[in-house]
């Protein structure tokens, strides 16, 4: 049996999401964004949401989002991105309505809307793509960063002394009575890559349910702004950022009652 | 008719009131003095509950202007209002909305700066307004109300025009016109747009691909500089449009003028009575008063500088609007300015006083 | 005993060369080129031993720009 004949009579087990259209990701080689990019127009399509949902881009690596994925987008600015989503939610009820943040934007600058908007109960999903980084403006340290992490602002490692200590948003979030669904997932492998779309439609739909808000932490890689090669970024996410935030979901009251 | 009956209330409760009655699709605020008015009275009658507009109290001036921002996103007719310390706040989404071009109206009840400042009324925000006030080339259309039932008219004037021309309009009131209680005749209720009339009203909007048409994106970045410099062009156009086409003032006993005094809002009101005390007199002083803040009225502030001897800016600050005069009058007559500060409403006599002693 | 056939179509020129692919393939199907380069001028992935690729699609999910579709096909 020759290539092309299982090309021609063979079925498709996978490709490119029509959502994520063919404009070329400006995203470095091996960015973990274009998997949570294939991930999130997976789960609109499969969920036959395509001409109901709102999406709502930061600042930071991911502001073109709106030029790849074919749904309407609003560009917020830098961390006011669950904002836009509380009024877009509540204006437009039967919308999905999503942000997609950084950690910088999330975390750092956008800390008292991501909080609110999550305590309010705002059914609305946050994706949030922590890789302990600020990847746009050249890899300077984020409030996620790790201790001892070097990054051109923290050349010589973050300390405690200096910048203080790495944020666990999403463990803050968990605690939060307004969040209904909080996940921390990566997508470095087979298997977590299906357990974090698993993870993304899970929030969609509890967002459309009307259960609350949602936050989903993708751990990410930035091979770019930590040096060193896609493989070996997936490697070092492994042995130091797994350490530190745990991967799993830290609270599910969506499936009680 | 009910709608037209005569109602006592202050500015503040006016702006809520129309609001509603305009057809508002969402509030989002944080209250701040002097106008958490327009907020309390929202919340008090539970529009959510007949309209269906949503009332929202935001964590922040930065929240709220950007659930404005995300609002105006989806086409609806969404507002926030605030004080001076507050819209400072706000300049960050004002910015975006304008380079996004996007309606919205945004309602600054003055107080006397800078930082906190004070509680008491002030126009020392003419120039944020005016001017851009937050970074890049850009205008809001400003309307200055100077009594309560402007307050009320100018709600629904504002969202016209913002919708008309895709850009921010403001309000730009004062603790005094926010705070003070007087009769007013509320407008006619208007019902909310329905979702059919948005998405054919706004094609641009962030509605979802209704009918799978192309994705809609609201944006205000373009790193292509060619193009980023054709957007500008653009909305530098519009806004030449809008100076052409929306300037709106009102004239006072200008007719035998000798003297003009030009003041927006408060400021003009106390005007009004210091012309009648200067006439009185014996001082033939009349009035010219900008409704429209921006687009100003530059062409009938020249055509003045032809007919009288000399022009006084009358302005609860320290002489913002007087700038925009001096351009208008290109030295053809003096201009003097004359503002209180700090809070403190400038007093007819003494507004009489400076006349005589001005020219 | 029925056998699972598969094959790969890798987008080239969306290709950035990140490896991932090459990495993730249980069987060694694919591999970068060491001298061609698309239009970007990356190495793209490619097969190398494709009589041996069961079409499971590890390669095509972890792709971050989603250059990879791929067949599979029953064979007896």
């Amino acid at each position: 049996m020759t290539r092309e004949e299982i090309i021609e009579k063979g079925q498709v087990v996978y490709k490119k999401p029509v959502l994520l259209n063919d404009t070329p990701m400006h995203y470095c080689p091996g960015c973990s964004h274009g998997v949570v990019h294939k991930l999130v127009s997976e789960v609109i399509e499969e969920m036959g949401m395509t001409d109901k949902t709102i999406a709502i881009s930061p600042v930071g690596c991911a502001v073109f989002a709106y030029k790849y994925i074919d749904v309407d987008w609003q560009e917020a600015a830098h961390g006011r991105a669950p904002a836009l989503a509380s009024a877009t939610k509540r204006l437009w009820p039967d919308r999905l309505v999503f942000t997609y943040q950084g950690d910088g934007d999330l975390a750092c600058i956008g800390t008292a809307e991501t909080i609110h908007a999550l305590n309010r109960a705002e059914n609305i999903t946050i994706i949030f793509i922590n890789n302990a980084i600020y990847g746009m403006t050249g890899g300077q340290m984020a409030p996620t960063t790790l201790l001892g992490m070097k990054t051109a602002t923290c050349p010589y490692g973050r300390e405690v002394k200096l910048h203080g200590y790495p944020l666990k948003i999403t463990e803050i979030a968990a605690t939060l009575d307004g969040t209904c669904y909080v996940t921390r997932q990566a997508v470095h492998t087979v298997a977590a890559i299906n357990r974090a779309k698993k993870a993304i439609r899970k929030a969609f739909e509890y967002s459309m349910q009307g259960k609350g808000s949602n936050l989903v932490e993708i751990v990410s890689t930035c091979n770019s702004g930590w040096k060193m090669s896609p493989e070996k970024a997936n490697k070092w996410m492994e042995e130091n950022m797994f350490e530190f935030y745990h991967l799993g979901d830290l609270k599910d009251t969506g499936a009680v009652k | 008719m009910a709608d037209q009956e005569i109602t006592l209330m202050k500015g503040n409760e006016a702006i809520a009131h129309a609001a509603i009655r305009c057809g508002c699709d969402g509030y989002f605020g944080y209250p701040i003095t002097p106008q958490s008015e327009v907020l309390e009275t929202l919340a008090e009658q539970k529009p959510w509950e007949t309209t269906g507009m949503v009332v929202l109290q935001a964590e922040s001036e930065v929240s709220s202007i950007n659930m404005v921002y995300g609002g105006a996103c989806t086409g609806k007719k969404v507002m926030t209002s605030s004080s001076s310390p507050g819209v400072s706040l706000m300049q960050e989404g004002i910015s975006y909305m304008a380079g996004a071009e996007l309606p919205a109206l945004i309602v600054n009840v003055m107080r006397g700066g800078p930082g906190l400042g004070t509680i008491q009324p002030s126009q020392s925000d003419y120039f944020q307004a005016c001017k851009g006030g937050g970074h890049g080339d850009y205008h809001l259309i400003v309307l200055a109300p100077a009594s309560v039932q402007e307050m009320a008219d100018f709600v629904d004037l504002a969202f016209t025009l913002a919708f008309r021309y895709r850009n921010p309009a403001m309000i730009l009131a004062d603790g005094a016109i926010g705070q003070m209680m007087e009769k007013v005749v509320l407008p006619p209720f208007k019902p909310r747009r329905t979702e059919e009339e948005i998405i054919r009203e706004c094609p641009w909007a962030t509605t979802g691909r209704i009918g799978g048409r192309k994705p809609n994106i609201i944006t205000s970045l373009e790193l292509r500089s060619e193009e980023m410099e054709v957007i500008n062009l653009r909305i530098q156009a519009k806004y030449r449009e809008i100076e052409a086409k929306e300037v709106r003032y009102e004239e006072f006993m200008l007719d035998d003028a000798e003297y003009a005094i030009v003041a927006f809002g408060s400021a003009a009101r106390i005007a009004k009575k210091s012309i009648e005390i200067a006439r009185s007199q014996g001082i033939k002083v009349g009035l010219l008063r900008p409704i429209t803040l921006w687009p100003f009225p530059t062409e009938e502030v020249k055509r003045l500088a032809g007919k009288v001897k000399g022009i006084l800016s009358l302005e609860i600050n320290a002489g913002q609007m007087v700038e925009d005069i001096r351009l208008a009058v290109e030295g053809k007559v003096p201009v003097r300015h004359f503002g209180r500060l700090g809070g403190i409403i400038p007093d007819p006599d003494e507004v009489v006083e400076v006349l005589k002693s001005s020219f | 005993m029925a056998k699972m056939k598969g094959a790969t179509v890798v987008d080239t020129e969306r290709c950035k060369g990140c490896n991932l692919c090459v990495v993730a393939c249980p069987l060694d199907v694919l591999a970068l080129t060491s001298k061609e380069v698309n239009r970007k001028g990356y190495n793209y992935a490619h097969e190398v031993l494709s009589d041996t690729c069961t079409g499971c699609a590890s390669c095509a999910t972890v792709c971050p720009d989603g250059c990879i579709t791929v067949y599979r096909l029953k064979t007896e």
